[in-house]
Formats: structure tokens, C-alpha cells, sequence
């Protein structure tokens, strides 16, 4: 189901030549495809981020093993920043990984789908652990101290901080999934907007 | 034991008074329709979760206060993304227009349910209830039965949801 976007991305309106592999189904989704790349750069739903430097982490799994995204070569990487008291952005993000695993086929076995906690006081390993299972059982969850965390976020541009409601507290943060290819070369963040179908199509188009 | 004791009196007031509110509350509830009140389920050890559900108002109100036994404290929250940075706030109650759905839904406002009692699996039934104002602040109280999901329910297209600049 495409629905069409309530506001384009900055700068998005541009035209660019017609790319003879055109992969897009919806000539208004071509609004979406970015700036700032050559004739031949493939249309993206999401934001291509080809060229930017690949941030890295120094986290632990749920089962206390060290992890750092050079762990993860070979595979392409969804990494997705977020907490496991999240009412309702980081479910859907999670389950749209698993629709998009879904259209991807036989190819999604080879992803690896991360999953960074913001929140590590209260996502203890135990949680974090029950919680990506929950979704699926092949989804990974990575969390460490407040620094690693913190340098971990930076390291991704990914902003969080933590904002007080009326009884505890809650995480505002970045809503992006990251793409880094099998060679683990930072490639493109997918919006919260995008539906799995989009997702998996810039996943082809890139992975 | 001459003293009459009225607390047997006291209870059985306070019964029918109960019965008579209910009813009333009953009847009130005409001018609230909710539709789909739904809970997304937890697992083990997580404090908190989101309700949703929509409200049509037949009279102009205001959603002021949920209420529910589930959890030490129920707020209403609002979601907004900003520059692909997702905010959630508390919001000191929802406006009801009358005759217009107003959406609890992923994305948007949500009822948070924190410090829950226990964990919530899905097709468990919890009971909320909601605190209306009309226009004269007059406030009732409209009991709602929200229906557990998995974890992974589907929301709606996050593309269809409204953002705020």
C-alpha cells in the first residue's frame, strides 16, 4: 500500500535524468529519490548515504558476547537505535523488519537485524533478549554502558536523550534504520515513514 | 446490643447508588463510541506499553484522564516525529469534536500504561477507563475493555500518520 507522503524531504524535489533501470512502480515515489548523487545513482525511498563515514559500536549481545559491527561482515546490516518501553515506534520499526524480511525471500537470510538499545538502565539483557525474540528470533540485541551507548549513537549521528514524563521517563530518539552492506560500508538510512515495500526495494536496489 | 449499626445500611445505599451510577454511565456512554481499544502485549520484566483505540464523541468533550488497574500510573502521550527523531510526550488530556474520530493510534496519541502489575499476553483483557469532560465539565467515567496484541501487531502504514512540523 503506497500512501503518499505528507512532506518530502528537503530538497528531494529535484529532478534527476531518467535512469533507465528505473525500478520505481509509482513515478510520484521518484519525489523521494535524493540529491546530491550522479545520473547513474540508484533512486532511493530512503536516504542514500553512500560516502558517508560508517559509524561502529562496542556493545554486548543478549548473551554477553562483545560485539562490533566488523562482527557482522559478510552480512548486510539493518541497525535500528531504540527501547524496549517504547509504546509504539520501535514495534512498528521491528515488525516492519520482519515484513521486510518477508518480501525480501530467500535473500533475507543473510541479513542481520540489530537492534541498539538507548535505554540500557532499564533494558537490562534479560528484557532485551525476551523483547527481540518476541518479534524474531534471528533479531539481535545490543546494548553496553551509558558511554558505549552514547559513543555508539554519536558514532551513527543518532540522537537520543532521556525526557521525564509524569511518572518515570521516556526516550526521544532517532527513528532511522541504517543500511551497511556484506562489505560493512554504511549505505542508506530508511525513514519510519517508509512502508516494508519500499524498504525492501531500496535493500535490492543496494544489497 | 442496642446500637444500631448503619454500616449494613451504609453498603446497601452505597450498592444501589453504584447500580444507579453505573446505569447512568450506561447510558452515557451512547455519546462515546469507542472503537477497537486494543493493548499491544509485553514480555517478561517490561514496565510499560501503549493502549489504542479511537473515540467518536457524539458531543463536543475532552478525554482528561485514563485510569487502570494494570499499572501504578496511566498518562496520555503524545507522538511526534521531528527531522526523523521520534518525541513522546504527556499531554494533559485529548479534545473530542463532536461527531469526529480522533485517532489513539501508533504514531499519535496513545495511552501509556508504566509500571504495569504484570506482564500482558496477547488476548488478555484489560480494563481502562476513560475520565470525560463535556463542554460543561461535567466529567464521566466510561469503562473500556482493551484487548492484548502480540508484541508485533501490525499498526497502520506509518506513512498515513499525520506529523507534525
Amino acid at each position: 500500500m503506497h500512501s503518499p507522503f505528507l512532506h518530502a524531504p528537503a530538497g528531494a524535489a529535484h529532478d534527476h535524468a531518467p535512469d533507465p533501470r528505473r525500478r520505481l512502480l509509482l513515478s510520484s515515489l521518484a519525489l523521494l529519490a535524493l540529491t546530491g548523487c550522479g545520473p547513474d545513482a540508484p533512486k532511493l525511498h530512503g536516504m542514500d548515504l553512500s560516502g558517508m563515514p560508517t559509524g561502529d559500536f562496542q556493545l554486548q549481545d543478549t548473551s554477553g558476547q562483545e560485539r562490533r559491527l566488523a562482527d557482522y561482515r559478510g552480512h548486510p546490516v539493518m541497525l535500528f537505535f531504540g527501547f524496549t518501553q517504547c509504546p509504539d515506534i520501535c514495534p512498528t520499526a521491528l515488525t516492519r523488519a520482519i515484513e521486510i524480511k518477508g518480501l525480501l525471500g530467500a535473500d533475507a537470510d543473510k541479513l542481520r537485524i540489530l537492534f541498539i538499545t538507548v535505554d540500557p538502565e532499564r533494558d537490562t539483557p534479560e528484557i532485551l533478549r525476551a523483547y527481540t525474540q518476541a518479534f524474531d528470533p534471528g533479531f539481535i540485541g545490543l546494548r553496553g554502558t551509558a558511554e558505549q551507548t552514547r559513543a555508539a549513537a554519536q558514532s551513527f549521528k543518532v540522537f537520543y536523550q532521556k525526557v521525564p514524563t509524569g511518572s518515570s521517563y521516556t526516550m526521544d530518539h532517532t527513528a532511522l534504520t541504517y543500511l551497511i552492506d556484506a562489505k560493512g560500508t554504511l549505505r542508506a538510512a530508511l525513514r519510519h515513514q517508509q512502508t516494508a515495500e519500499e524498504c525492501a526495494q531500496d535493500l535490492r536496489t543496494l544489497l | 446490643m442496642k446500637k444500631i449499626s448503619i454500616k449494613p445500611l451504609a453498603a446497601a445505599f452505597a450498592v444501589c447508588a453504584l447500580a444507579l451510577f453505573n446505569q447512568a454511565a450506561v447510558a452515557q456512554d451512547a455519546t462515546l463510541k469507542i472503537d477497537e481499544p486494543w493493548v499491544r502485549a509485553t514480555v517478561p520484566n517490561q514496565h510499560a506499553t501503549g493502549v489504542f483505540m479511537r473515540l467518536t464523541s457524539s458531543a463536543a468533550g475532552r478525554l482528561v484522564a485514563v485510569e487502570s488497574d494494570a499499572a501504578k500510573h496511566v498518562e496520555v502521550h503524545e507522538m511526534a516525529m521531528q527531522d526523523n527523531v521520534m518525541k513522546m510526550r504527556q499531554v494533559p488530556g485529548i479534545d473530542l469534536p463532536a461527531g469526529q474520530a480522533v485517532e489513539l493510534k501508533p504514531g499519535g496519541y496513545h495511552v501509556m500504561l508504566i509500571d504495569l502489575a504484570r506482564q500482558i499476553t496477547p488476548g488478555d483483557h484489560i480494563a481502562l477507563t476513560l475520565v470525560v469532560e463535556d463542554a460543561k465539565q461535567q466529567q464521566r467515567r466510561v469503562p473500556v475493555d482493551a484487548i492484548a496484541r502480540p508484541l508485533n501487531a501490525s499498526a497502520a502504514p506509518a506513512a498515513d500518520h499525520a506529523h507534525k512540523k
